[in-house]
């Protein structure tokens, strides 16, 4: 791969785009990442990592970033506004830029109080928005948030956001992905949808205000293992809602884990029917192994997996 | 106004250990208002004071007293010359209060109070921060409701992901999305409006995070 972002690539080529999520260790193990690429590779278009998720202390977002890099595959940096102010984020963008990483997706991060520094300081310096905006004209005008020039190369960065379709106010959300797209962002993933017919209502607003035409929009989708998971996710993670009947399934299945799988791959398929959607975001948190099977399952790639890890 | 909450009397022990003739000074301001430093609490802090000292066998000699606002040399100038027989004052005023007699006194000036955030009355027994002091207001624009005093995560474009469906923030259980109520404030107004505009990056410049310590001067009221 060259110096492009296949993502990029993919999507400019009205492709389905599939990405999936990838977290670095809570230690110095390069395997581990190293490991997580093969596996995902040959499935996925681009693989974001992410940067210290849940507020927990790990591997850095940008060295994993770069061993993916250097394995030839596409890797996502995500940052979070909480761990860094505008200078460490612009740094790293061109620190990014310069080792060939090509997506960045901005983010505000879980509350520093979730994870397991929950006496440290939040840096909150930017918001999401404000990043995107940011790193936007960076790579557009070459300027910094400040207004000072940068020297020499841009950074060539692919722009993304994330957005919680479903969480409060319904009103208000597709008037703040408006607001991202305002501010330069080229895709959005979403937090996992398992309520399509919800997720579809919001998918209708995004084409009113025709946000569909300027922003790729991959829906996050997670394989569960039990019923237990999915009922979590569905009473206490914010904006993730679970139909009724997903959960009964889970409840039913002898085999949890196959039918976690099953409705994953279903969950995809009539997830990549919706208008305006561009692709998947995959995030199976540390069970990345049946990523494989869900993609060639829910038949999103239009080749073979190309076998370079194989 | 300051809001503040005592200090664990253990604490305050700890750091009375090694003083034989204490001042404990309230401050008549904010922390009497919020029940924290004022005449009253003076009172009752000397007598737990005393009361646990005669336990451990170690009598204190305590004078009590308050000014009407520590902040100002003006105020804590009638105490000098009971401060200057003491080993070490006692402070209950916010910790304006303990730097201004630090800076005016040779003696030891002790916090009996930590000092928590400028607060509004919720309801009786209750404070509540809704204002950062940031130094560049934009309450005109978000409905009257500080998104960086009352949002976890100081944001200026909406409601982050971490919003629940009843309205509370994900950080906390009882803590109401600050953006939520800016939205339903903007509602009532009729400005949702302004909510479509990008908020550009806070200049955290006038803030103490981006500034640092800072001061204000008007030379028309200087003598």
């Amino acid at each position: 791969m060259t110096g492009e972002s296949n993502l990029k690539r993919i999507l400019e080529s009205a492709g389905f785009a599939v990405t999936a999520e990838l977290g670095p260790p809570k230690g110095a193990d390069r395997h581990v990442i190293e490991n997580g690429a093969k596996l995902l590779g040959d499935w996925v278009d681009a693989i974001n990592i992410t940067d210290n998720q849940t507020a927990v202390t790990r591997m850095s977002s940008l060295s994993a970033c770069a061993i993916v890099k250097s394995m030839g595959l596409d890797p996502v940096l995500q940052i979070t506004a909480r761990d860094r102010n505008a200078l460490a984020i612009q740094s790293d963008i061109l620190g990014a830029s310069a080792l060939g990483i090509r997506n960045v997706l901005c983010l505000t991060g879980d509350h520093i109080s979730m994870g397991n520094h929950p006496k440290s300081k939040g840096v909150h310096d930017i918001d999401s928005i404000q990043m995107v905006q940011m790193v936007r004209k960076m790579r557009d005008e070459g300027v910094f948030l400040s207004g000072d020039r940068i020297t020499g190369e841009k950074p060539a960065v692919f722009i993304g956001a994330a957005e919680n379709p479903l969480a409060p106010p319904p009103e208000f959300r597709v008037v703040r992905l408006g607001k991202k797209a305002n501010a330069g962002a080229d895709f959005i993933q979403t937090q996992v949808i398992f309520d399509v017919e919800r997720f579809r209502v919001f998918m209708a607003q995004v084409r009113e205000r025709k946000l569909h035409e300027k922003l790729a929009i991959l829906p996050g989708v997670m394989p569960v293992k039990s019923a237990k998971v999915m009922n979590y996710m569905n009473t206490k993670v914010p904006g993730v809602r679970v139909p009724d009947e997903l959960i009964q399934r889970m409840q039913a299945s002898p085999d949890a884990k196959a039918e976690g799988v099953t409705i994953c791959v279903q969950l995809i398929q009539a997830l990549k029917e919706i208008e305006g959607v561009r692709g998947v975001h995959i995030m199976a948190v540390q069970w990345e192994e049946v990523v494989p099977e869900i993609v060639e399952r829910a038949c999103v790639r239009k080749k073979q997996p190309v076998g370079k890890f194989a | 106004m300051i809001v503040a909450d005592q200090k664990p009397l253990e604490e305050i022990l700890q750091m009375l250990a090694s003083y034989k003739r204490v001042l404990v000074l309230g401050c008549q301001s904010c922390v009497a208002v919020c029940m924290a430093g004022g005449e009253k609490e003076v009172g009752i802090m000397a007598s737990a004071i005393r009361l646990a000292r005669r336990q451990q066998g170690r009598d204190v000699e305590i004078v009590e007293g308050a000014a009407k606002r520590q902040c100002d040399d003006e105020f804590n100038e009638p105490f000098a010359g009971t401060i200057e027989k003491q080993e070490a004052v006692l402070s209950l005023a916010c910790g304006v209060g303990v730097n201004k007699l630090s800076e005016r006194f040779a003696l030891p000036i002790l916090p009996a109070l930590n000092t928590r955030f400028f607060g509004e009355v919720e309801r009786q027994g209750v404070w509540t921060e809704v204002c950062a002091g940031c130094g560049q207001c934009i309450l005109h624009l978000t409905g009257g409701i500080c998104p960086i005093a009352r949002c976890a995560k100081n944001l200026l474009n909406g409601p982050c992901g971490g919003v629940r469906d009843d309205g509370t923030c994900e950080v906390k259980p009882d803590l109401q999305c600050a953006w939520i109520l800016i939205y339903n404030r903007l509602q009532q107004l009729n400005r949702l409006d302004y909510l479509a505009e990008i908020m550009p990056a806070k200049d955290w410049s006038a803030d103490r995070a981006g500034g640092g310590p800072r001061k204000r001067v008007r030379e028309d009221m200087m003598l």
